[in-house]
């Protein structure tokens, strides 16, 4: 491992931006102080919530519960049904179809049916054993396979077209074709769900939940108790990892959380158990692809017709922008003159799969790569040059959805220089060496590139609000709409606010999300919480420092080019003043030293009706090459070294950046190698802790890692100081590890595609070896 | 006797006299004390969020081990000190690794982050480690990071714990050292009333009377499979007895006819003998949970349990080992292999427990392979594990003793396989095809969220295929990927 980022030049003007400040609660990290919700010291009588659910029941209609030895069990307080909601039993975030507590029909194994509230967490678990649900079982469906042969679909299919796929198909020279099946993940945030409800008075409700999305918290709950969504406030300091996890998939908790407390009149806290979390919260999405590629024989692609088969779950949840955005990503890098692209959002009797990180984009651009090396190996050209062949670049440069590529440049000069710093062809060559050497043990490399559109594809979600407020001390209270869970947000926004200022960041206080403070709010996704939020807070910051300026040029009779604020100073021509003395004067002279700043992105048109305009405000791009050995006899298989380089724009904090980029890297390889779901024929999760579930170890990220930041022009959009969003990109580089694994499998059948489908386990790595074998015999 | 626990925290002596059967260490900080600082990320040992340190005196002097506090019973915590996340600032001051995490941007959402300082506090603490990343991966293998990709902690590591310990702990070593004698006694600790207890006796005979009066309490070594039972299960076992008190019971003893383990000797404590043995062995013994379940769990809870998938027994089997029991009337020893009766049955009386294993050494014509195959490295439960020792003379395989775990309900030998190959020809493949072929007789594997039955039994030839291989000459980096033998210390190899 080489420490990064040691040769950036972070000298300049800028005090607090661009630097490499440590994370704002890094040392509350470390000392164990940081407060999470089940930390917070408990209200006196605080009951306990467990969610109960039939464990044998998969699918069918309810037609008994016998809650009787739950009530009875020592402890409890109450047992919550749906007949206990007063306001509407739904915890969805838009299609109404997710029950807080099932009614009549179970629609997949794990859902809650009631919730046993108890004077501790371990009597309202043992409780909840003790319930007796039966249901008169259905058929279930559990694969997408099941889902296309029965018909069933959470919401309509969707396509995007450009050209004419039906005639650019068969007029290319050469057509290949193959399925594919990628795997969901499960989120593993370090901190499983977690809510706790306050009863307030008038009958609000005080809800702390470990959310992405407070606003969305704040509505389900006063949706769920039937009270005005002004009689709710929904905080949060931090989430202990979020990845999607909790964007829409918090609710049901709070919802739960909040009702006890509603019935109860007493605090109350839900805290799932880890397995009881993997088995009803959604996941990534799980998809079966068909594809078909058209190319000019040298490999140049004509017309791409792919359809993606995605298992959605029991509700719609965010399927919708999930899909989509694995339609918007389904081109990878690369330009598809003839292109269909095909979505079909499959109703399983499963977990409602949601949000993670990527957000359906990695999916869409595996199969991408999975068509390009195809190609290569059917050309028997190397997979570098197929990738760089078919490049957006100045006459091709319009995705299938009409947005065009502007930066193209970057993306192929990123991908060049990673080209050269990883000294891709001689390893090509000393593969090839080491495979011609090796008969059990097998080499693979790949260079994959990464482009990720940045915005939320509904529109009305790129907005984002802050509030400020500069004190008589000086001191700065900074609260704005977007949700930390480690990714340095709030870090990345007292920067910016600090700069505005001229202070340091200590004069900055950071404060919890709360819905009364900064209302109607996205949530924290789409990798874009500091492009919107730190925008708004820099727009209250400068509106307070406007004011300021305006006031000081009339008090001392200069012009504002005279005013200067900087090491917490504020220079008035000759003279300095603490920001302090100028904050009290301003009071004294009764000037506002508060604001609300409000951000919207500017230029997003897209329409998904008419499937026209544009859906992103820019893109990130990342370029990754890994190399892979891979043993023949038994599966395994190491990742023997990475070189990333990623774009971030101008970056607001290197080192908050690369912790993203390497993060989100191993994220994505344990997604797409260790990291595998496995549902029973009847539609169980077997894999629901992490017994059984296997995220990376310190063992599995690469001996050799060599990541750095891509030095640029910084964002062609004016963005927070020209920076890029960092969140989700860098899962997608990972897509090189699986590259690799394929490309170690090929070399087995020089010709033949490989037939591995992710996550490459040792188990899919045999399976794609013994076919690639079998082939090879039958040749 | 004693009807209290004591332990040492943060500098001063605590008392308890209110520990039940299945408290843990876990709920009595969080719960008990307030002090939050440790988290619970899983409540089963496998994400390391609520790692705590606890220092034992060994030879005389204080040495830390991480353990899984969500899967520690209090009561095993009973003459040790414990350490948390709150204890390590002295005067409000960074401790060396805390600071490391700080500098190297080694937190992001921070809640794992606890737990890996103080499994990195232990390693701090730990003397004469090769500073090496191999080495930290190996100490951090029992903590789970969701968002940083372990990098900059890796870094964190080699920054801070490599150098001699200079810290609040190393300079009151003595002090601590004092207290921790002070605390030590051998009285039979009994906590509670006949029908709900906690119990930890110092001496086998306590120990023999004790079970035989409670036949089904039950019995706990490390906890490693038993805490499980109380935070995954919810099973309320009203009586608990620890043998983690008793005398000598966890002596690990060399010979040269072969390395005695006592029942409660932790895997930690036996991964230099077990090296020694065999460097197979020791590759297995690292890879065996982490560095936390290594500390609390033992040989004799492995076997005790009866998993089909428990790592040990295939190779201890494939071995020779015998095991030895006792009762109040009396001990007993046996084959390890005709201990394991069926799936969830073994061969142990009521008020029987397991005291020790004896592991003969290998002669010097036999040779010894034993290969794990998980989907994860580290900290990952087998799908197949297969453990192989040949007698070989002159080239020729004179005795196979080969057994499996994961092929079956019980670990097992390959019968079939190990006849077949009796007078294989080492130097000839063509020799082995037989062998190969009788295991897909030996065994009839599930499927499972592990491997399909299919995998299993290609995977179970392969690797007996792969161990034919590598006594036959070829090198084994060239056919492995991950494990590599450290030494070669088998003497027929
Ligand atoms: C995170 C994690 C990872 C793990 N990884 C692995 C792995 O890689 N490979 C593997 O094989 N195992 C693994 N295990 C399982 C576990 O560590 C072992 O089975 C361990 O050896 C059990 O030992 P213990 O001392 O903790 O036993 P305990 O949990 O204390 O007891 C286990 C069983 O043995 C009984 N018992 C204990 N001692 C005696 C005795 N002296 N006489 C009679 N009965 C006795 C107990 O009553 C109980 O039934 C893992 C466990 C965890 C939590
Ligand atoms: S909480 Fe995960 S190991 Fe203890
Ligand atoms: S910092 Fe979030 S899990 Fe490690």
């Amino acid at each position: 491992m080489t420490a990064p980022l040691e040769h950036l030049d972070l000298t300049g003007p800028l005090k607090q931006v661009r630097k490499s400040l440590p994370h704002d609660s890094a040392e509350k990290h470390v000392r164990g102080t940081a407060e999470y919700i089940d930390d917070m010291v408990e209200p006196v009588g605080t009951l306990h919530v467990v969610p109960g659910w039939a464990k044998d029941a998969v699918r069918g209609s309810v037609h008994a519960i016998d809650l009787e030895d739950v009530r009875s069990a020592p402890g409890v307080v109450e047992v919550l049904t749906a007949a206990d909601i007063r306001g509407i039993n739904d915890c969805s975030s838009a299609f109404g179809d997710d029950p807080v507590l099932a009614e009549k029909e179970i629609l997949f194994n794990g859902q809650v049916v009631f919730a046993v509230v108890a004077e501790t967490r371990e009597a309202a678990r043992k409780a909840a054993l003790n319930a007796k649900i039966e249901i008169t079982p259905s058929t279930p469906i559990l694969t997408p396979d099941d889902a296309v042969d029965a018909d069933t679909t959470v919401m309509p299919d969707y396509q995007f077209r450009r050209g004419s796929p039906e005639t650019g198909m068969p007029a290319s020279e050469a057509v290949l074709s193959g399925t594919m099946y990628i795997g969901g993940q499960e989120h593993f945030y370090l901190e499983g769900q977690v809510a706790m409800a306050l009863p307030q008075e008038d009958g609000g409700m005080l809800v702390y939940s470990s959310t992405q999305h407070p606003t969305e918290i704040q509505h389900t709950v006063a949706k769920v108790l039937g009270v005005p969504d002004a009689a709710v406030t929904a905080e949060v300091r931090r989430m202990g990892g979020g990845f999607g996890g909790k964007e829409s998939q918090a609710n049901q908790w709070a919802a739960l959380a909040a009702l006890a407390a509603q019935k109860t009149g007493r605090a109350c806290k839900l805290r799932l158990d880890r397995d009881d979390d993997m088995i009803m919260t959604g996941k990534r999405h799980d998809f079966k692809v068909e594809w078909k590629v058209g190319h000019d024989g040298s490999g140049k692609i004509r017309a791409v017709d792919i359809q993606f088969l995605a298992r959605c779950g029991y509700s719609a949840d965010l399927s919708l922008g999930v899909n989509d955005r694995t339609m918007f990503h389904a081109d990878s890098s690369y330009f598809y003159p003839d292109a269909l692209i095909r979505s079909r959002r499959l109703r399983t009797d499963t977990c409602s799969n949601t949000a993670f990180r990527g957000f359906g984009g990695p999916q869409g651009m595996l199969a991408a790569e999975r068509m390009i090396d195809a190609i290569a190996i059917k050309t028997g050209r190397d997979p570098l040059e197929i990738r760089k062949l078919n490049f957006y670049d100045a006459e091709h440069n319009l995705t299938p959805y009409g947005m065009p590529v502007e930066e193209h440049e970057v993306m192929l000069d990123l991908v060049e220089k990673i080209e050269e710093s990883s000294d891709y062809w001689n390893r090509r060559e000393e593969v090839a060496r080491f495979n011609s050497e090796n008969a059990v043990l097998k080499k693979g490399l790949a260079l994959t590139p990464v482009k990720f559109g940045i915005s939320f594809t509904l529109k009305q979600l790129n907005q984002a609000g802050a509030l400020v407020h500069l004190y008589t001390d000086g001191s700065v209270h900074l609260n704005h709409g977007g949700t930390e869970m480690g990714q340095g947000l709030n870090q990345k926004v007292a920067q910016v606010v600090a700069e505005e200022f001229g202070v340091t960041l200590d004069k900055v206080r950071i404060t919890a999300t709360n819905t009364s403070k900064v209302p109607n709010t996205a949530p924290t996704a789409a990798s874009s919480g500091t492009d919107l939020n730190a925008m708004a807070a820099r727009k209250a910051a400068r509106e307070i420092k406007d004011r300021l300026i305006a006031y000081i040029g009339e008090q001392y009779q200069c012009g504002p080019e005279a005013i200067h604020f900087g090491d917490n100073k504020v220079l008035v021509g000759e003279q300095a003043f603490s920001l302090a003395e100028i904050a009290k004067q301003a009071f004294v002279a009764r000037i506002q030293l508060s604001h609300a700043g409000y951000y919207a992105t500017p230029g997003i048109t897209w329409d998904r009706e008419s499937v026209t305009g544009r859906p992103f405000f820019y893109f990130a791009f990342g370029g990754a090459c890994a190399e892979v050995t891979i043993d023949t006899m038994t599966g395994e298989m190491s990742v023997d070294r990475v070189d990333i380089l990623h774009d971030v724009g101008h970056s607001l904090n290197p080192a908050i950046d690369l912790g993203q980029i390497e993060g989100g890297f191993v994220q994505g390889m344990g997604w797409l190698t260790t990291e595998e779901l496995v549902w029973d024929d009847k539609g169980r999760l077997r894999t629901h802790a992490p017994s059984t579930y296997k995220i990376p170890t310190a063992s599995d990220v690469p001996e050799d890692f060599r990541v750095d930041l891509y030095e640029g022009e910084g964002n062609p959009q004016a963005t927070v100081y020209r920076s890029k969003a960092v969140g989700e990109p860098p899962v997608m580089l990972a897509n090189s590890v699986f590259c690799a694994i394929n490309d170690a499998v090929a070399s087995l059948n020089p010709g033949e595609v490989p037939s591995l489908d992710a996550p490459a386990t040792p188990e899919a790595i045999m399976k794609a070896v013994q076919d690639m074998r079998r082939r090879k015999a039958t040749q | 006797m004693r009807e209290t626990i004591r332990f040492l925290k943060g500098g001063e002596i605590v008392e308890l006299d209110d520990v039940g059967p299945t408290d843990t260490v876990l709920d009595y900080l969080r719960l008990r004390r307030r002090e939050t600082g440790t988290k619970e990320g899983c409540g089963e040992g496998d994400c390391g969020a609520c790692t705590v340190a606890l220092g034992r005196l060994v030879d005389g002097k204080p040495v830390y081990q991480p353990v899984n506090s969500c899967i520690q019973l209090l009561g095993m915590i009973d003459g040790a000190e414990l350490v948390t996340v709150e204890d390590l600032t002295a005067d409000d001051k960074l401790h060396p690794v805390q600071a490391a995490m700080v500098a190297c941007h080694g937190s992001q959402c921070g809640f794992c982050t606890p737990g890996f300082i103080m499994t990195l506090f232990t390693l701090y603490h730990s003397e004469g480690q090769q500073k090496s990343r191999k080495t930290v991966n190996e100490w951090l293998a029992g903590n789970l990071c969701r968002c940083t990709g372990y990098r900059p902690i890796v870094e964190a590591a080699l920054d801070a714990c490599f150098d001699a310990a200079d810290d609040a702990f190393s300079w009151r070593a003595n002090e601590t050292r004092e207290r921790l004698q002070a605390l030590a006694d051998s009285r039979d600790v009994f906590i509670g009333d006949s029908e709900r207890f906690f119990a930890s006796p110092s001496t086998l005979d306590g120990l023999a009377s004790l079970y035989a009066q409670h036949p089904d309490a039950t019995l706990v070594a490390g906890a490693t499979d038993v805490g499980l039972w109380i935070t995954k299960q919810l099973r309320d076992l009203s009586r608990t007895i620890w043998l983690g008190r008793i005398e000598g019971l966890d002596r690990v003893e060399n010979s040269p006819s072969g390395v005695l383990i006592g029942a409660t000797a932790t895997y930690q404590a036996s991964e230099e003998a077990m090296t020694d043995l065999s460097a197979d062995l020791g590759e297995l013994w690292k890879r065996i949970g982490s560095k936390q379940v290594r500390a609390s769990g033992t040989v004799g809870g492995n076997i005790a349990n009866g998993s089909p998938i428990g790592d040990t027994p295939p190779a201890l089997i494939a071995l020779g080992t015998t095991l030895e029991l006792q009762t109040i009337d009396g001990s007993r020893a046996l084959p390890l292999e005709e201990f394991f009766i069926d799936y969830g049955k073994q061969d142990r009386k009521p008020g029987e427990f397991v005291t020790g294993l004896f592991v003969p050494r290998l002669s010097g014509n036999q040779t010894f392979r034993c290969y794990k195959i998980t989907k994860r490295f580290d900290q990952d439960i087998s799908s197949v594990m297969g453990a192989f020792r040949f007698t070989l003379e002159n080239g020729v395989i004179r005795e196979a003793r080969i057994a499996y775990g994961g092929m079956a309900g019980i670990p097992k030998r390959a019968a079939g396989a190990e006849a077949a190959l009796t007078g294989a020809l080492v130097d000839d493949p063509s020799t082995w095809g037989e062998g190969m072929q009788a295991l897909l007789t030996d065994f009839t594997p599930l499927s499972d969220m592990r491997a399909s039955a299919e995998y299993r039994m290609e995977t179970a030839r392969a690797l007996l295929a792969k161990a034919l291989m590598e006594i036959s000459g070829t090198a084994p980096e060239d056919i492995r990927v991950l494990a590599q033998r450290e030494a070669d210390n088998d003497r027929a190899a």
